[in-house]
């Protein structure tokens, strides 16, 4: 199989994302990509405690990410690409845009600056921009929390 | 007599407000427990509500899940702090066990607190 879905989650690696998602999508791969979490042996094992053992999970940095993206997408399973922000993921696509088709804003919370644009989802206008740049690219971009809530669309939130 | 700790309780949604309420109205004891949610908000402001609620106070501070983003707000900030504990698996039952044995050193109070929570669960 193949990367099935590609999120962007402050949150990283919680409960929407392994339970919500993961089981429905038949996740059984999961690629937190972050630099920090990729360099710290204790939060990584934290946040293995949330998946279950059926799930492998790997931790690596943006720049490895990078060099990684095809052996991913052709590896015989079914991935979950997972960023903290937007920059990571716009990074992923820049280097990857057949494996990175499709972006699921999932959870981007608030910080001055930002405006609600879903109650999951807030964004400054300089980060709309950079995603509808991405979207002009030929990036599908929705915003979905959970599978069982409808898809919005990226220029339905301006 | 040493500082009597703080108990602070992080969950998803609207539980930890609902857990201190009930909390409160069984003991009789309130302002003891502080409810903090991980609603609306990032991890950065996520661990710095979980610090607020501590304020740099010895204290118990009881978590839902075993691990997720409250788990991870509190030990990112505090696992290195000697003067706080924290439990997984908050139910009623420890935190009024807790609101009662507050003047226990930290590691005690955990412990007892976890004991009286696990005590709870039965198939009747």
């Amino acid at each position: 199989m193949s990367i099935v879905l590609c999120r962007v989650d402050d949150r990283l690696l919680h409960g929407q994302v392994v339970i919500g998602w993961g089981r429905p999508l038949g996740i059984d791969l999961i690629i937190l990509v972050d630099d920090q979490v990729a360099a710290s042996d204790w939060e990584q094992e934290l946040y293995r405690m949330a998946v279950s053992p059926d799930i492998e999970v790997r931790f690596v940095t943006v720049a490895d990410a990078a060099g990684e993206m095809a052996d991913w997408q052709a590896n015989g399973k079914r991935g979950l690409i997972l960023t903290g922000d937007l920059e990571t993921m716009a990074a992923l696509r820049t280097a990857s845009p057949d494996v990175v088709q499709r972006i699921n804003l999932g959870g981007i919370h608030h910080r001055p600056g930002r405006r609600e644009r879903l109650p999951f989802l807030y964004l400054t206008d300089q980060e709309l921009r950079t995603l509808l740049a991405l979207e002009a690219g030929g990036a599908v971009i929705t915003a979905q929390d959970l599978p069982t809530t409808p898809a919005v669309a990226l220029r339905a939130l301006g | 007599m040493s500082e009597e700790l703080r108990g602070v309780v992080v969950c998803h949604g609207t539980l930890a407000s609902a857990l201190v309420q009930a909390a409160e109205q069984i003991s009789g004891m309130n302002g003891v427990l502080l409810p903090v949610s991980n609603t609306g908000c990032d991890r950065d402001v996520l661990e710095e509500r979980v610090l607020a609620a501590v304020a740099g106070r010895p204290a118990v501070v009881f978590v839902d899940l075993a691990s997720g983003s409250c788990l991870f707000a509190v030990l990112k900030r505090l696992r290195a702090e000697q003067s706080v504990k924290v439990v997984t698996g908050v139910n009623l039952a420890m935190l009024v066990d807790f609101v009662f044995h507050r003047s226990l050193p930290p590691a005690e109070a955990a412990t007892r607190a976890a004991a009286a929570g696990e005590k709870s669960i039965g198939i009747p």
